[in-house]
């Protein structure tokens, strides 16, 4: 078997998907370093939400290999999935918060059922937790049917933060929202990571992805055409991430009419 | 050739749907027994699944003893055995039309429920995000509706069953000039400890499926609301069929 990179945090090793005849991802090597903040760009349906969901197991990789912290992880199972799952943190692109409980029972939920945390500790970080993202207690005791779309986003935010993970997955963390609280959850994706975690979003609202990655991948019909470091995606020159960043109708990227 | 190709490709469909269901419910079932055990979830389940169906069923029950006892009347009155209307009343309700009638009433309204539920968790992506924060959703989610189901059914029925037979009693003295005493008597008599133990037993085996027709389609549903629609619509359906199939089965497997 081939070994990960030895710094890496997470590593992609081949990774392909399908869903019957259509390819969605189609071999993709991309590799995560230890407390960098990588960003996926891409258009719609070009395969970023799977590549996150395969990374956590949600979907199973058809070929190829996933590493974290260098140990395969494409078919763990039971307990030792469990333990690889308390690594992450992930915030959904429509936040995901559970409708059934009030917002500070979300924000607790990993601690309570993912680790055994004791319902008032809990409850105690959790309070903090929507402290950190600008909530106040007494947004805690609403229902997440009474939030705005921002506040879900940062709920869902204090959520992905509450148990300290080592990495945190943001899927679209912008998306939906105005500029002024697309700012804030930018912010606070940067605060999040000042402790060093590991962070890999995926995005294409390429304001976001300038302001809160080290680096930027694109991908494009399930394949990685360009990384690098975020100030040199301006002078790429591929032609898919120019015409990307500078929204064109006319070039490499042909727009899907049907699915 | 395409009608062929499209047999054969409806056969695949039908036999991957199948096989998925039997992993998910393999899943299910095994995952009952493996902590960690949600029992607060288990609690409010019951109260959801069997608690809330009391009045359903109950209303249900009464008029369809009601209804019984007017029918086996007018054929009874053909041969002049009239006096059996109480009996058999009571083994129609027992052994057949309260677990059934109770039975897809909760299919209507629990099965869907479900379904709609854990549906809408599947297309905002909940069930995902439980997976996230290390929880199995299969465990946390389909364990406790599963128990519940199986534990809520045979007191439902039995209170079909006590309801239905006492709508018997009153359409019958009410209506049709039999005596209080003489209809009871003539129920307590006529019971056995089979036709109420076969009703109960098929009772779990319908909550299984009302719970495992919920849960199953409300996790595999795709897309938004008409994906959810659809989705509670295949679990009344299904669970419906489910449990006029499995009432045969058990019918003659109880009785033969």
């Amino acid at each position: 078997m081939a070994q990960a990179t030895a710094t890496a945090k997470v590593e992609l090793r081949g990774v392909k998907k399908r869903f019957g005849p259509k390819v969605v991802l189609d071999g993709i090597d991309l590799t995560i370093e230890r407390g960098e903040s990588l960003v996926v760009i891409g258009g719609s349906g070009t395969g970023k939400s799977v590549m996150i969901k395969c990374v956590l197991g949600i979907l199973r990789p058809d070929e190829g290999e996933i590493y974290v912290d260098g140990e395969p992880v494409t078919h763990l199972h039971g307990r030792k999935r469990e333990a690889f799952l308390r690594k992450f943190g992930m915030l959904f692109q429509g936040a995901a918060l559970f409708d059934s409980l009030p917002v500070w029972e979300n924000v607790a939920f990993g601690l309570i059922q993912g680790r055994g945390v004791d319902r008032i500790k809990a409850r105690e970080i959790a309070y903090q937790k929507l402290a950190e993202v600008g909530l106040g207690p007494e947004v805690a005791v609403l229902s997440p049917a009474e939030l705005s779309g921002g506040m879900q986003k940062r709920v869902g935010l204090a959520r992905a933060i509450a148990a300290d993970p080592e990495i945190i997955f943001f899927d679209e963390p912008t998306t939906g929202l105005d500029p002024i609280m697309s700012d804030v959850i930018n912010n606070l994706i940067v605060a999040t990571r000042a402790e060093g975690t590991t962070a890999l979003s995926i995005t294409h609202d390429l304001i976001s992805a300038r302001k809160i990655s080290d680096r930027i991948a694109m991908l494009y019909k399930g394949k990685i055409v360009w990384h690098g470091p975020t100030r040199e995606i301006d002078a790429s020159g591929n032609a898919y991430v120019d015409q990307f960043i500078h929204g064109r109708a006319e070039g490499p990227i042909q727009m899907e009419v049907r699915g | 050739m395409n009608f062929l190709a499209s047999i054969g490709r409806m056969t695949l469909d039908f036999l991957r749907s199948v096989g998925a269901l039997f992993v998910f419910l393999g899943d299910a079932v095994v995952s009952i027994f493996l902590p960690p055990f949600y029992w607060s979830l288990l609690g409010k389940q019951l109260m959801r699944i069997g608690y809330f169906s009391l009045p359903v069923v109950g209303l249900t029950g009464f008029f369809t003893g009601g209804a019984l006892a007017l029918q086996i009347y007018s054929g009874a009155a053909r041969y002049g055995a009239e006096a059996f209307v109480p009996a058999v009343v009571m083994i129609g309700i027992c052994r057949e039309l309260g677990p059934v009638i109770a039975g897809l009433m909760v299919a209507g309204r629990a099965a869907a429920a479900i379904a709609a539920e854990l549906g809408t968790m599947k297309v905002t992506e909940q069930i995902d995000a439980l997976t996230t924060l290390a929880t199995n959703p299969v465990k946390y989610l389909v364990v406790p509706r599963l128990v519940a189901a199986v534990i809520s059914m045979p007191l439902l029925v039995a209170v079909a069953d006590s309801v239905g037979v006492f709508g018997g009693y009153i359409v019958s003295t009410g209506t049709l000039g039999f005596t209080g005493s003489i209809y009871i008597k003539n129920t307590v008599d006529a019971i056995a400890f089979n036709d109420v133990s076969s009703g109960l037993t098929k009772a779990a085996v319908f909550g299984f499926i009302i719970a495992a027709m919920g849960c199953y389609h409300g996790f595999h549903s795709k897309g938004g609301a008409q994906g959810v629609g659809a989705a509670t619509t295949s679990a009344v359906v299904t669970s419906s069929i489910l449990i006029l199939a499995a009432n045969y089965i058990l019918t003659k497997l109880l009785f033969e």
